[in-house]
């Protein structure tokens, strides 16, 4: 019966449904493209700077202990209320697991390689671009599925400063108290957070845990 | 600057304490449920393979999304963060538990046997004293994570420092929006801090 009501509702409403989707998937994806941008940028600049790098992570790590819901009320005195500050606040919210991540990844890169490489005379951008960043790739993608789960996760409360998404049905549920509107936010939200895990964990796989490391 | 915060210092406290028993009481459910589960799949670990899938699913899912499925079952405020909450303290905690119960080092096993100790002496003297370490640095990180997901309750009538937030936001009033944030991120500073402490007082050989 409740099924019914779904289905009947998705008939009425399926255009609507299907923007506040979209606006989801694609806050959570531009948010997660300027984090990897600059989170990568970030760790390809401190990681021969110790000095630089200690302050960058220790502020990193810090944003990391404010919660989501901090976060984005933060970005409304700053950028007001809407989509831009969601996404903003999106991706301060991606950032720290991307950047300590890539960070530890690019630092521990096998040292001998390194040394190899600068033996064979690279200069610092190709060890850079041609050893360090293909030996944190894991680590680097580990931390973008990390960030992924937490962005789709963040982007369910930007409704909360008017940026819209699927957690728009959730917040008008829980307002008038209607269970069907409840659920098809909540529905959809679970299934795309479960999807992206699981076809993350996938791509994980198949890029490296196969015959190509050893 | 501090114009609201002063006269409203008992709102405030009683926000945290809102706050903190939400997630204290949820990293502590998580600790005994994993106890529970991680006790029970000791030589069966089909038991915790199936219990950490599970778990992990969970954990997945967003929590206001999570709260939202709760809601037509439980109902609203406190009962549905507190599930969720501690579904997710669960995952983090059994992960530590199964891994501590598993690294005890052979030889100690051995040695336990050889005095006569039988299975569950075993387990309940020599494993899980030993395990107690990474049990308790899950319970502390479990307990952090809460307090951060905890402020998300304020959207389901749960009450806590989420709901300064949501104030402020609403009224545009950056100084709520600060004080709730800030007291959040301290009071997981602290939290976080007291048990790193307490950690250290129970397990004086580390």
């Amino acid at each position: 019966m409740m099924l019914a009501t779904v289905v009947g509702w998705l008939n009425q409403h399926g255009a609507e449904f299907l923007l506040a989707l979209w606006r989801h998937v694609m806050m959570s994806l531009l948010s997660l493209s300027a984090a990897l941008v600059i989170g990568l940028f970030l760790a390809a600049a401190i990681v021969d700077r110790a000095k630089l790098g200690f302050i960058v992570i220790n502020i990193v790590s810090g944003l990391r202990t404010l919660p989501s819901l901090a976060v984005l009320a933060i970005t409304v005195p700053l950028f007001g209320i809407g989509l831009t500050p969601a996404i903003i606040a999106l991706t301060i919210l991606a950032l720290p697991p991307i950047l300590l991540n890539a960070h530890v990844g690019l630092r521990d890169a096998d040292p001998d390689a390194v040394e190899a490489a600068v033996g064979m005379g690279m200069h610092r951008l190709q060890v850079l671009l041609q050893i360090r960043f293909p030996l944190a790739a894991p680590a680097i993608f580990a931390g973008g599925q990390t960030a992924t789960i937490q962005v789709i996760s963040g982007a369910t409360l930007a409704p909360f400063i008017g940026g819209g998404g699927l957690g728009d049905y959730i917040v008008t549920g829980i307002g008038i108290l209607d269970i069907p509107t409840l659920l098809i936010g909540a529905i959809p939200i679970a299934l795309l957070a479960l999807g992206a895990e699981y076809s993350l964990t996938r791509i994980e796989r198949r890029l490296f845990s196969e015959e190509l490391w050893r | 600057m501090l114009v609201w915060a002063p006269k409203h210092v008992w709102d405030i406290v009683l926000a945290i304490g809102q706050h903190l028993v939400l997630s204290a009481s949820s990293a502590a459910t998580g600790l005994l449920l994993a106890l529970l589960i991680g006790l029970a799949s000791v030589g069966r670990p089909r038991i915790y393979s199936v219990a950490i899938t599970v778990a992990n699913l969970i954990f997945v899912i967003p929590s206001l999304a999570m709260f939202a499925l709760l809601i037509p079952l439980v109902g609203l405020g406190f009962t549905p963060a507190f599930i969720s909450l501690s579904a997710y303290c669960l995952l983090i905690i059994l992960r530590n538990v199964w891994t501590g119960l598993r690294s005890t080092p052979t030889d100690v096993l051995e040695a336990a046997d050889g005095m006569g100790y039988s299975r569950r002496q075993r387990l309940i003297r020599i494993e899980l004293p030993l395990a107690l370490p990474l049990i308790l640095s899950g319970t502390r990180l479990a307990l952090v994570m809460s307090i951060g997901i905890a402020t998300v309750a304020a959207f389901i009538g749960g009450g806590g420092l989420g709901t300064i937030i949501l104030i402020g936001v609403n009224q545009e009033h950056l100084e709520k929006i600060l004080v709730g944030s800030l007291a959040t991120a301290g009071l997981a500073f602290i939290c976080d801090a007291l048990l790193l402490w307490a950690e250290r007082l129970l397990l004086p050989w580390r």
